[in-house]
């Protein structure tokens, strides 16, 4: 006999549907047959812990992985991962990767034309700290151009990656930048029709992070799934 | 405090880039004991073509089935370095396969057991949150037959869909992911 304590399911709005027909490419790919609930059992609710010894030094250093220095404008993202009753989420691997400031990836498929930079990847990874701290020095990513639509542009954005204590708490999501113009014209961020869902993916400009003389800091607190109150009774 | 959980963004079109530098395609080297066993399928969207740009991960119990994680209190054994999770890439066809150990079975709801299964965490470009679906394996009859998740399928003609096919009594099974159509796979809102 186990007693399981499920997590939380996602309050209306607040999460995307697999099905959004603005943007193109999930059309084919979102199933289209009802997902089976599932009640949480101990497959859903145990999870990989994992990740802390495979952080190299400069992995939450964008800028520090090549020879020279990236070009564009350094900035410093930082925040907390929580769950949602606010408790910090520890030692839980983040990865992370976006364009570089022309907005060209690193990847042999993005034929954007705008320059490669030698010294930047567009990668890196680091696990939060006690307090569910986390840091990255990057440079801030470019917007690009892409065939969704007529005119269609990314706004600069930086993809994270991350686990949290089970496998429901795993979470791939998008951090945006404030006051971008390209945000309302943006069918994945508008895939959330929750405002204060969507808006929550948007980093803050943070002085108190800001270095003076070397870079701007934003901040950006992730907030994981939550577990239930009381135990499923069997 | 109650907050809003972070809204789920798409991996996108250049996943690799952020999520393959750490593949895990063979975890069975990692398991003290178990049956040594390759999953391999294919990706295909809603005209069955094949999906290059989508990742799975994986998570499961080791041979005797015991989660590497605190919350699973049996009194089972754990090896030290079985961390039950792996990640991999589709290839340009669509393709992906992984090595690892026959888990065993794990307790189910009250005093039930679950029949032996992966827990299958999958991405694309185009899915704007990823989806959750299971492996089973068709060697396991009897127990498919009792397990109370392949139960919550009322349709019963789809469940095998989550069973993975043995290949010639070698330890070797085919599982496909079909996202739409007859034989879309299912998926759990879980």
């Amino acid at each position: 006999m186990t007693n399981v304590v499920g997590y939380k399911r996602p309050r209306a709005g607040t999460q995307p549907n697999y099905l959004h027909p603005p943007y193109q490419s999930s059309i084919k790919r979102a199933p289209r047959k009802p997902l089976v609930l599932l009640p949480h059992t101990l497959s859903e609710v145990t999870g990989p812990l994992f990740g802390h010894d495979l952080i190299g030094q400069n992995d939450n250093d964008l800028t520090k992985q090549h020879a020279g220095e990236p070009i564009g404008e350094r900035i410093i993202v930082s925040g907390r991962v929580l769950d949602e009753d606010g408790r910090p989420v520890p030692r839980t691997l983040i990865e992370l990767w976006q364009a570089n400031s022309t907005g060209r990836y690193r990847h042999a498929l993005d034929q954007h034309d705008a320059p490669l930079d030698p010294n930047f990847t567009g990668y890196g990874r680091t696990v939060t700290d006690a307090e569910g701290r986390y840091r990255f020095v990057t440079i801030k990513p470019g917007a690009y151009p892409w065939r969704n639509h007529h005119n269609a542009w990314r706004p600069p954005h930086i993809h994270f990656s991350l686990f949290g204590p089970s496998f429901m708490t795993r979470l791939v999501t998008q951090m945006y930048f404030p006051g971008d113009p390209l945000l309302p014209f943006d069918p994945i961020f508008n895939c959330v029709t929750d405002q204060r869902a969507r808006d929550s993916m948007i980093s803050s400009f943070d002085l108190d992070t800001t270095i003076p003389e070397f870079a701007l800091g934003y901040r950006w607190d992730i907030v994981l799934r939550g577990r239930n109150a009381t135990p499923f009774e069997e | 405090m109650s907050l809003i959980p972070t809204a789920s963004q798409t991996v996108g079109p250049y996943l690799h880039l952020g999520l393959t530098p750490i593949t895990i395609a063979d975890i069975a080297k990692d398991a003290g004991k178990g049956e040594k066993i390759v999953i391999s399928g294919r990706v295909l969207d809603g005209e069955g073509q094949p999906i290059p740009d989508a990742l799975l991960e994986f998570w499961q119990a080791n041979a005797d089935g015991k989660y590497a994680h605190p919350d699973d209190t049996q009194d089972k054994p754990l090896e030290g370095k079985f961390i039950g999770f792996g990640r991999v890439p589709t290839d340009k066809d669509g393709r992906f396969s992984f090595t690892t150990i026959k888990p065993g079975a794990v307790p189910g709801p009250g005093n039930s057991l679950q029949a032996p299964h992966i827990v299958v965490c999958l991405f694309m470009r185009g899915m704007l949150k990823h989806l959750y679906t299971r492996i089973y394996f068709s060697d396991e009859q009897a127990a498919n037959a009792n397990d109370p998740v392949l139960g919550l399928i009322e349709d019963a003609a789809r469940r095998p869909t989550l069973i993975a096919e043995r290949q010639n009594d070698k330890a070797e099974y085919r599982w496909d992911i079909v996202m739409q159509g007859e034989n879309e796979t299912v998926f759990f809102d879980c």
